[in-house]
């Protein structure tokens, strides 16, 4: 099998380690070669931050390069948009809708662009964009956008329900398990 | 039984598989994981020392007295040990030492991307350099094997794609070593009536590694279809080569890269049309090619600056790669910030309002020298702010309107003599520790003034004001950062003191689980005037909507120092 690309991106402190540990978990199960790749330091104080998971019969170097991403999945809308280049022929991106202003955009230097998800469809780019904030209060916290994102990631994949479910419950601590799972289903179903 | 592991933990892994039992480390971005995943095996005692120096050293000692011992650093640290690993190579160990040292091409968060590969071959000690987490920890075990089969500590080189990247592994047991200590002043004892004797050792031992790197199984010649072209890498950038040509040209991959060898690099050569050397930072593999006389490639192919990719490597060597679109809006820059809560955020207000020279550190706070507060004029190294500052201030006018700011672990790994030199030295200077009571910028270390350990246990706790006192400080105070009042006024007061003096700004990191939060403060839209005062200290809490102040709630610890800044009253909180 030709190495599948997925890049999480968003900003520092969204959970987005969480995300690439439960992706890794499942593919493991399913006998594939794996990479993931992640961003540790200074710039997880609210920078932006990218995480590159790549599976496969074999996986050689550990990020992901220009034109090579078959996913992006984005916790941020302004994210999502920053990393387009990254986007092969046919990938998909799945982005939250959410906003959070980078600083920049906070003391006034620069300007939050309007209409991300329209302007990504205009340049051609497949786009599933969910307010994956709101399913996660409706879950019952606003922490699990995480989930949802995957829940939605999910139904792109082949994988059994009881697969992912498998990979949640050794992913997230058992006093969560239940409104992480929910989020997941709203994210999937959405 | 397979599993994914980070390059870092599977150090870790292999630390524990060799049986060492002593490991010493002080935190840095790209290694700071290996020593907190090696504490979690109660077999192995594993420690947090204030530097690298010292981490090195006590190693040393362990190594020393019997037991498997290691260190780890970051690129930058291996400068601070540099002192002992150059003698460390002359009496070599008793049980193995293994170096861990992390380089960080791309300077994801460092202040430069030196390369240590350079320090393997001017202390003239084995460096190995794994390419994923499975090698990561067979090289740890095989360094084992190296030091006490060549009587040499040994480097294990690491970099932040290898250091923070997961791949599939399988674990192995534990097995124990001990080899008890024997006297041996003429090994260990380095003055120069020994040490002499020990330098030509030295190079017959370089000579027999060189002699091992040859065939070793460490060093793997993978054969191609095409002669076309061949290639000489290692760690990150072998992948890279291999993702980008597969098994077409034969590629010579080393897992040793100092010292390296010569006769098989001369078969390669002989063999392929052109032969290209493909790494990361300093052409380091390509000028040994140069020194024995084989043709290579390298460096005027590929940049000696930034990190390579899979892309860099195929279009450099003339292959086609697509790229994705591009949007044509601007996508605004996401720089990191202080967090929402910092404590170093007022103090950092409060310099820039008076506008001082900043002589600044490493650490979370570096960040006080972006927008807006921009209040920082240097970062160098460890340190360096209060040495910088005594140099900046001595028989100058500077030193009214000149601090340094140093937080409390880099206070305490090489603040400190800076401190002693601006009291023996007297240099009238004003030195701001910024105690957030944790090592932060790394993900929380505990250290010396935390009162905890590496293993979350009860330790011996550091006390600042008393350690400025004996070092001859008798100006210390301790203040408040989220009081901008008292901030401003002890700022003032120490800057117009005829001597020197500490100001000890504590208040714990906002991040510290144990640390509770207000409320979110709310705005009076009303009173709100627009004027963006609140605006000054860079919140990422805070923004204008709407031509009126807004608290993001998720965001807002409830610190209220912006409520501080509020001429009108519009900020509420508790």
């Amino acid at each position: 099998m030709e190495t599948k690309n997925i890049m999480i991106v968003g900003v520092g402190g969204q959970g987005s380690l969480l995300a690439s540990k439960l992706l890794g978990r499942l593919l493991l199960t399913k006998g594939y070669d794996i990479k993931v790749s992640e961003v540790h330091g200074m710039s997880q104080r609210g920078g932006s931050v990218v995480t590159y998971v790549r599976f496969g019969d074999k996986v050689y170097s550990p990020i992901i390069d220009k034109g090579e991403a078959d996913f992006i999945v984005s916790f941020e809308l302004l994210e999502s948009s920053r990393y387009t280049e990254y986007l092969k022929k046919g990938a998909k991106v799945i982005t939250n809708t959410q906003q959070v202003n980078p600083m920049p955009v906070i003391v006034g230097a620069a300007e939050y662009p309007e209409n991300l998800v329209e302007k990504m469809k205009n340049a051609g780019i497949d786009v599933d964009a969910l307010d994956a904030l709101s399913l996660a209060e409706e879950a019952g916290n606003s922490k699990a956008v995480n989930l949802v994102l995957l829940g939605r990631l999910s139904k792109y994949f082949d994988f059994t329900d009881e697969e992912w479910m498998t990979a949640i419950e050794q992913s997230v601590p058992p006093k969560f398990l239940e409104l992480n799972k929910k989020a997941f289903e709203l994210g999937r179903n959405a | 039984m397979k599993q994914l592991m980070l390059g870092n933990e599977a150090v870790a892994r292999g630390l524990f598989e060799a049986g060492c039992s002593f490991v010493s480390s002080y935190p840095g971005t790209p290694s700071t994981e290996i020593t907190e995943a090696v504490a979690k095996f109660q077999e192995v005692y594993a420690e947090w020392a204030p530097n690298e120096k010292v981490a090195m050293e006590s190693a040393f000692g362990a190594s020393l007295s019997g037991r498997r011992s290691f260190c780890a650093m970051k690129h930058v640290g291996l400068n601070v040990a540099a002192d002992p690993l150059f003698t460390i190579a002359y009496t070599g160990v008793n049980a193995g030492l293994v170096i861990g040292v992390a380089d960080d091409a791309g300077m994801h968060s460092s202040q430069n991307e030196q390369d240590s590969r350079h320090y393997a071959k001017a202390a003239k000690i084995p460096m190995l350099e794994p390419s994923d987490s499975a090698e990561a920890i067979l090289f740890t075990k095989t360094a084992y094997e190296i030091s006490e089969k060549f009587d040499t500590a040994v480097l294990l080189k690491m970099c932040t794609r290898v250091s923070h990247s997961q791949s599939v592994v399988e674990t192995g047991e534990r097995k124990e070593f001990f080899k008890p200590y024997e006297k041996n002043p003429g090994k260990y004892i380095m003055m120069p009536g020994n040490a002499k004797k020990r330098h030509p050792i030295v190079e017959e031992r370089t000579k027999a590694l060189t002699e091992y790197a040859e065939t070793s199984s460490l060093n793997v010649l993978e054969e191609g279809t095409s002669n076309e072209m061949g290639f000489i890498t290692s760690s990150t950038s072998y992948q890279y080569v291999k993702e980008v040509f597969g098994n077409t040209y034969p590629v010579y991959k080393l897992g040793m890269v100092w010292p390296l060898p010569v006769k098989a690099i001369k078969n390669l050569a002989e063999k392929v049309e052109k032969l290209i050397v493909v790494e990361e930072l300093d052409g380091f593999i390509e000028e040994h090619c140069a020194s024995i006389g084989v043709k290579v490639f390298g460096k005027e192919i590929f940049p000696c600056i930034d990190e390579l990719s899979q892309n860099k490597v195929a279009s450099l060597l003339g292959k086609e790669v697509s790229c994705g679109p591009a949007l044509s809006e601007n996508i605004p820059n996401r720089p990191p910030v202080m967090c929402a809560g910092c404590p170093h955020r007022s103090l950092f207000y409060t310099l820039k309002k008076n506008k001082l020279n900043v002589l600044g550190d490493i650490g979370c706070y570096t960040l006080g020298a972006v927008p807006p507060l921009a209040a920082m004029d240097t970062t160098i190294c460890m340190g360096a702010s209060v040495s910088g500052l005594h140099g900046f201030n001595k028989n100058s006018e500077n030193e009214s309107r000149s601090v340094a700011v140093i937080g409390d672990s880099t206070f305490m790994h090489s603040g400190v003599t800076g401190l002693i030199n601006v009291a023996y030295n007297d240099s009238n200077s004003t030195v701001i520790i910024l105690d957030n009571s944790i090592t932060g910028m790394t993900g929380h270390q505990q250290n010396p003034t935390t009162g905890m350990n590496l293993k979350g246990d009860p330790a011996a706790k550091i006390d600042l004001e008393a350690l400025c006192r004996a070092i001859g400080i008798k100006r210390v105070r301790v203040i408040d950062p989220y009081d901008l009042a008292q901030c401003n006024e002890a700022v003032k007061e120490e800057l117009a003191a005829k001597e020197p003096s500490v100001i000890i700004s504590r208040r714990p990191c906002a991040l510290l689980k144990y640390v509770k939060h207000q409320k979110p403060l709310t705005v009076d839209k009303e009173k709100c005037r627009n004027c963006k005062m609140c605006m000054q200290i860079g919140c990422p809490a805070i923004s204008i909507t709407d031509g009126k102040a807004k608290i993001d709630n998720t965001l807002c610890t409830g610190c209220g120092v912006c409520k501080q800044l509020c001429k009108f009253d519009a900020l509420k909180g508790e």
